[in-house]
């Protein structure tokens, strides 16, 4: 059931195309020798080239376009070993050169594909355009004084990449699932945090509406909407706007616009006016970019395996569903830790442990995968003495419980606890003989055909040995006891 | 290739010029002047002839991804125009 606005006039479907901007992680910045870490003191990663002194000279940083190469492969794109920048030229306060250093005609990464899946099960494949690298701008802070705009220059120079999705998009719930999916690729392949809040993962949201079979009509970019749910949420609203416009005889205004998330609207961003006028011309401090096919070949026989080819092989390897495959993969850590629990033992197992109590437990203590109070081995450790019957699922648990507060090996619990299992059939066979001695009423019914209160006898036994008792065990001495 | 007024007045404003009224024909002049310069490139048949950015034969040189540079904020600042704190700052410009 695909998504679309009822209008008075018929019924109306969404185009949607994103432009990602996604913070390459590198140590410096794409065309000088200052810092990007992320909350440095205002102006002090900045260096003369950054704050576009003259006769300041741009020089590539190698790291960032392994960076964009390895982030191409990822997105099953073609590489271009010829690519060139651009200056695209805007008047703003935060861009000290009056132009970003941009790629626009030659970009180093071509058409690529993304699949994504929706909560129906459903997956589908959005195409990627194009991604080029380019310059980030400096941050401006309104709030600080009532005449003035502040200026930081910290960002301004970090390398940007910016991810341009074909316009493949029809509903609000596939932009979130492409966001997550992009989102996920980059963290896999170490080349963008994702991180939206801190802003080195922004996205800038093309809508269109037409009626079915019409080709596209006037699309409005909404820039710089800074979290999944905002995007959604924007892509909701603008498309009513336009419908709304279209319906009453108007005409849709190709423009920039903002999203504001208290109002819940959009509206035209000023300052953007002349904005589609950025003269465009390849930039004469820099030659153009030559990558080596070799160069390219060995970026991608280095890569991490990514999350659509763990999902499969942990399907197959350890014979778990598609969609708990999908959970265990959705972060890099929780999969590692997941395979280092797996691996040699039962997989569906370690799943159910993994995502059940392990998930439930760091949930209740604010933990995250890597600040887990057990650790993968610890777990794994206590799986094994399942498999060898040392403890019975049941005291599992209880064990688990104390590895979480405690942080101690499952085996030190078991011994401290007297938690193992009994699998002494002397000791068992007494337990029975107590629990039908204490209910020779309940024996009568059973006896006259009351076989329901078997499941009675089986908790009476493991309440007398204290959980402990191998439950297959009790079943089958029980059953010859009762029987006999 | 000839400019009229409003394009000139255009130009000016996204290069940020401030250019009075009545400077604006001169101004114009001296564009069309320079276009028309330019546009004797127009009188060389260049069909077939890839279109060629710079007479480099080199490719691009590339740097180690080290910090290198930046905290040289002092020096920065003694430029500008105006400052607050660690701050540059610009006349308000808000969405």
């Amino acid at each position: 059931m695909s998504y679309t606005i009822e209008g008075r006039t018929g019924t109306w479907e969404i185009v949607v195309g994103l432009e990602v901007h996604a913070q390459i992680i590198s140590h410096s910045k794409l065309f000088s020798g200052a810092s990007t870490t992320f909350g440095g003191a205002p102006n002090t990663q900045v260096s003369l080239v950054d704050a576009a002194f003259p006769g300041m000279l741009p020089v590539i940083n190698h790291e960032c376009v392994a960076q964009a190469v390895r982030t191409g492969v990822g997105l099953n794109a073609q590489i271009n070993l010829f690519s060139r920048f651009d200056r695209k030229n805007y008047f703003y306060a935060d861009l000290p050169q009056g132009y970003q250093i941009s790629q626009f005609e030659h970009p180093i990464v071509g058409k690529g594909v993304v699949s994504i899946e929706l909560q129906n099960g459903d997956v589908r494949e959005i195409g990627i355009t194009r991604l080029h690298i380019e310059q980030d701008a400096g941050k401006l802070l309104h709030d600080q004084d009532p005449t003035k705009s502040f200026v930081d220059l910290n960002r301004s120079g970090v390398a940007l990449m910016e991810i341009v999705s074909e316009p493949d998009i029809r509903e609000p719930e596939e932009a979130g699932a492409y966001l997550r999916k992009l989102r996920q690729i980059l963290r896999y392949l170490g080349t963008c945090d994702g991180n939206m809040e801190e802003g080195s993962m922004r996205a800038d949201v093309n809508v269109s509406v037409r009626k079915a079979g019409e080709p596209f009509r006037t699309r409005c970019e909404i820039k710089n909407v800074n979290s999944i749910r905002f995007v959604m949420q924007a892509i909701e609203v603008e498309a009513a706007r336009q419908v709304e416009i279209w319906e009453n005889g108007g005409e849709v205004d190709q423009e920039t616009r903002l999203f504001d998330p208290g109002r819940g609207e959009t509206r035209t961003m000023r300052s953007k006016e002349d904005a589609h006028d950025y003269r465009y011309f390849p930039d004469p401090d820099l030659l153009p970019l030559v990558l080596e096919q070799a160069w390219v070949d060995e970026l991608a026989a280095n890569l991490p395996e990514l999350p659509d080819a763990k999902r499969a092989r942990f399907q197959a390897e350890y014979g778990i569903a598609f969609y708990d495959a999908g959970v265990l993969v959705a972060e890099q850590a929780v999969a590692e830790y997941y395979e280092a629990v797996a691996r040699g033992r039962d997989g569906k197992l370690a799943a159910t442990w993994v995502m059940g109590d392990l998930f439930a437990a760091l949930n209740r203590t604010s933990n995250s995968i890597e600040t887990s109070p057990v650790s993968a081995a610890a777990l794994g450790k206590m799986l094994d003495l399942i498999a060898d019957k040392t403890i019975n699922g049941k005291i599992a648990k209880e064990v688990f419980e104390d590895m979480v507060e405690t942080g101690e090996s499952p085996d030190a619990i078991v011994e401290k606890k007297g938690l193992r299992q009994v699998t002494d059939t002397g000791a068992i066979d007494a337990a029975i003989t107590a629990v039908l001695e204490k209910h020779p009423d309940k024996l009568a019914e059973y006896r006259s055909g009351k076989d329901k209160l078997f499941g009675f006898f089986v908790g009476q036994v493991m309440k007398e040995t204290k959980g402990k008792a191998n439950p297959a065990m009790v079943n089958e001495a029980l059953k010859a006891k009762l029987d006999a | 290739m000839s400019l009229d007024l409003a394009t000139t007045r255009r130009i000016a404003k996204l290069a940020r010029i401030g250019l009075e009224e009545h400077a604006l024909e001169a101004t114009r002049q001296k564009l069309n002047g320079i276009l028309g310069w330019i546009d004797q490139l127009a009188e060389v048949d260049v069909t077939g002839v890839p279109p060629m950015v710079g007479t480099e034969t080199e490719t691009l040189r590339q740097r180690e991804d080290k910090v290198t540079d930046g905290n040289c904020r002092d020096a920065l600042m003694a430029c500008a125009p105006e400052t607050s704190g660690p701050f540059y700052t610009v006349p308000k410009v808000v969405e």
